[in-house]
């Protein structure tokens, strides 16, 4: 057996790397820090159609990350996807009359939302309402669209 | 068969126990007495539990039937707060010696200390050191357990089962397998020891000279029975016949040399057959 | 048939009562717990041996594995033009399964396997009699401080595993094979959720701890007492062990990505 302090020393060593490694985990490999550190506001957009728009994809603003999306739900009224998306508190100079788009990461990468800053002097508040949306792109619509017009066109 | 000897002065009293192994009877309703400040002996062939006694009598076995009762106090009817208590003044020692491998010596003297005694390290190196020289081995305090030669693991483990200055110890087989040095060492101990600290002995063994050399009463138990009790002198002048054949060790008596078969000759010329 | 009927019988009896002292077993261990916790020494020495000894293997064997897993998946990944997500499949594989599974069978080969010898050798030596006959409670004394370091030791090593991993991964993926480090690390954060993949991974490592010592203690503490008999029940540590952790991983795995 191995002096007792040695021991100690070791045994600490291991317990305090253990550790080191879970806050790696959950820091650097994760995205913990995204999501606990920021404060955020809500703004609110209706789609015909959200896609494949899920809980926590991204939303971003000329390519940069902004938010995700905290929310998806059906209103049973006007038959739309409400999707509900938390943005972080530092951007809060959204113009009101931004519009939102549901755009694809590559041709078969995730779905994220792109707001489109418009030019209005009023900024969005918390629980804001985006009024002009375009819905995602159905890959399976667009390609029969496609072929329905080259059908069309070869007549 | 009743050979109940009732003494008033037994310390421990073992009352028409019982107790089996699966099908094989291991005690039929045996009763012993064994007396304060002497040694008494267990003696009998392998096998015959002997070890088993040991383990009912410290509480680690629970008979079928009868008692066993340690100072006045029914082992198997203790709380088991109440057994551990009594255990502390008991000390066992096995076969094996039972030191703890990860332990130095001087650690494995100083377990039961440090586990049941809130003593100062310094009380503790005290004891320890004096308990070792009680069994010449304080010299080796800073051995580890597989350093040590089976005699030497032995006395260190007497060490250990006095560290607590018990009212008894029980010995499982202490001379089986020691060269002749350290038989009369442990021999020597085991008679010393419980003249000085005033114990009560309790020896297992089938080692016939060395325990009717230092024991003061012996019991023979054979096939779960006691077949014959006294002093070392008077069972020698036994008139049973198996008796005498355990004590003298002859190879042919009432108990045959040759295992139950059928007629030699017949065997070998029935040649062929398998069986 | 009947016979083989009353083999199966056999089995299923002699199963339920291992279970059963299994069971008893275990709960002897916990109800320790707490006169342990009194005692840290004993403890600290456990984390020594139980932890620390597997410290090295761990490491090592993580580094091989998520090199190979950042060279692999190039591979695969490239096809698809999709190198960037590298990060990604390295580190969700890593952190969902590989880190607790190979951990845990790695531990259950290092230290399970030296647990139940151990406890084993010291059943045939008679140091647990002994034990109890010095008045010393040998599961509170011996077993309970194992299967505390076990217990806490698992997702230490499962996380150091992950861990290591993720670095080899970064190592041949971004230093061998030039993906864009900062792809790769991106990605992996965006993709892997705190909750979903780190807790899961931790609770996964917990649950595989737990069972690999209390098999390894209990093989030990319920072994024939013979030299043959010990070396049997260190197999049937690592057997016993290995299929645990693999059909617990399923049924975790299903109860916690069931549902995306």
């Amino acid at each position: 057996m191995q002096h007792t302090s040695t021991q100690d020393t070791l045994v600490g060593l291991f317990v305090a790397s253990g550790i080191v490694g879970l806050f790696f985990l959950a820091l650097q490999v994760s995205n913990l820090s995204s999501f606990v550190e920021q404060d955020s506001y809500t703004i609110i957009a209706s789609f015909e159609n959200s896609g494949g728009l899920k809980v926590k994809s991204p939303v971003s603003a000329a390519g940069v990350k902004i938010g995700q999306v905290s929310a998806i739900n059906f209103d049973p009224k006007t038959y739309q996807s409400v999707v509900k998306m938390s943005i972080y508190s530092q951007y809060n100079t959204l113009p009101d009359d931004t519009t939102a788009s549901i755009f694809t990461a590559g041709l078969l990468g995730e779905q994220y939302v792109n707001l489109d800053p418009g030019g209005s002097d009023e900024y969005f508040k918390n629980n804001g309402k985006i009024e002009i949306t375009q819905s995602a792109i159905i890959l399976e619509k667009a390609i029969g669209q496609f072929l329905f017009k080259s059908a069309e066109e070869k007549k | 068969m009743d050979n109940s000897v009732n003494s008033p002065n037994s310390l421990v009293s073992v009352r028409n126990l019982s107790f089996s192994r699966g099908n094989k009877k291991i005690f039929n309703n045996i009763s012993l007495d064994f007396e304060r400040g002497k040694i008494t002996a267990i003696m009998g062939p392998s096998g015959t539990g002997k070890t088993t006694l040991l383990k009912l009598i410290g509480g680690q076995l629970i008979p079928e039937q009868g008692s066993i009762t340690v100072d006045g106090q029914n082992v198997h009817k203790l709380r088991r707060a109440e057994l551990y208590t009594l255990r502390k003044r008991m000390g066992m020692l096995f076969q094996s010696g039972a030191l703890l491998t990860d332990m130095s010596v001087f650690d494995n003297v100083a377990f039961p200390l440090r586990e049941h005694t809130s003593l100062t390290e310094s009380m503790i190196r005290t004891l320890v050191l004096m308990k070792l020289q009680a069994v010449g081995l304080r010299g080796a305090r800073n051995l580890m357990p597989n350093e040590l030669s089976g005699g030497m693991a032995r006395r260190i483990a007497l060490a250990r089962a006095i560290a607590l200055d018990p009212m008894m110890i029980l010995y499982d087989e202490p001379f089986t397998g020691q060269d002749p040095i350290s038989l009369g060492a442990l021999v020597h101990l085991i008679k010393s020891l419980n003249n000085t600290l005033g114990l009560t002995s309790i020896i297992v063994s089938h080692d016939v000279r060395e325990t009717s050399a230092i024991a003061d009463y012996i019991y023979l138990i054979s096939e779960g029975r006691c077949v014959d009790h006294g002093t070392p002198s008077q069972i020698q002048k036994s008139a049973s016949e198996w008796v005498q054949q355990f004590m003298t060790g002859a190879a042919d008596g009432p108990v045959h040399f040759h295992y139950p078969a059928k007629d030699y000759a017949d065997d070998l010329l029935s040649s062929g057959k398998r069986y | 048939m009947i016979e083989l009927l009353q083999y199966l019988g056999k089995t299923t009896r002699v199963g339920f009562t291992k279970l059963g002292r299994g069971t008893y077993f275990l709960l002897q261990t916990i109800s320790g717990i707490a006169s342990v916790l009194l005692r840290p020494r004993l403890l600290i020495n456990q984390m020594y041996s139980i932890g620390v000894l597997s410290f090295l293997i761990i490491i090592i064997s993580g580094l091989f594995v998520g090199m190979v897993l950042g060279l692999q998946g190039y591979y695969i990944l490239s096809d698809f033009g999709a190198e960037e997500t590298l990060g990604v499949m390295v580190a969700a594989s890593l952190v969902r399964e590989l880190g607790p599974v190979v951990s845990a069978l790695l531990f259950a080969g290092r230290a399970g396997s030296a647990l139940t010898a151990e406890i084993g050798l010291m059943k045939a030596t008679e140091q647990l009699s002994g034990m109890e006959m010095m008045a010393v409670d040998p599961i509170k004394r011996i077993i309970t401080p194992r299967f505390l370091a076990g217990l806490l030791s698992m997702p230490l090593l499962a996380a150091l595993f992950s861990t290591v991993g993720i670095l080899g991964g970064d190592m041949v993926g971004i230093g061998l094979l030039g993906v864009d480090e900062g792809a790769y690390w991106s990605q992996m954060q965006a993709k892997l959720d705190f909750q979903d993949d780190i807790i899961n991974g931790v609770i996964k490592s917990i649950v595989f701890g737990f069972v690999t010592t209390w098999i390894a203690l209990f093989e030990g503490y319920d072994a024939i007492p013979t030299s043959e008999g010990v070396s049997r029940a260190t197999t049937r540590t690592v057997v016993n062990s290995a299929f645990s952790i693999l059909g617990l991983d399923f049924i975790l795995t299903a109860l916690m990505f069931g549902d995306n």
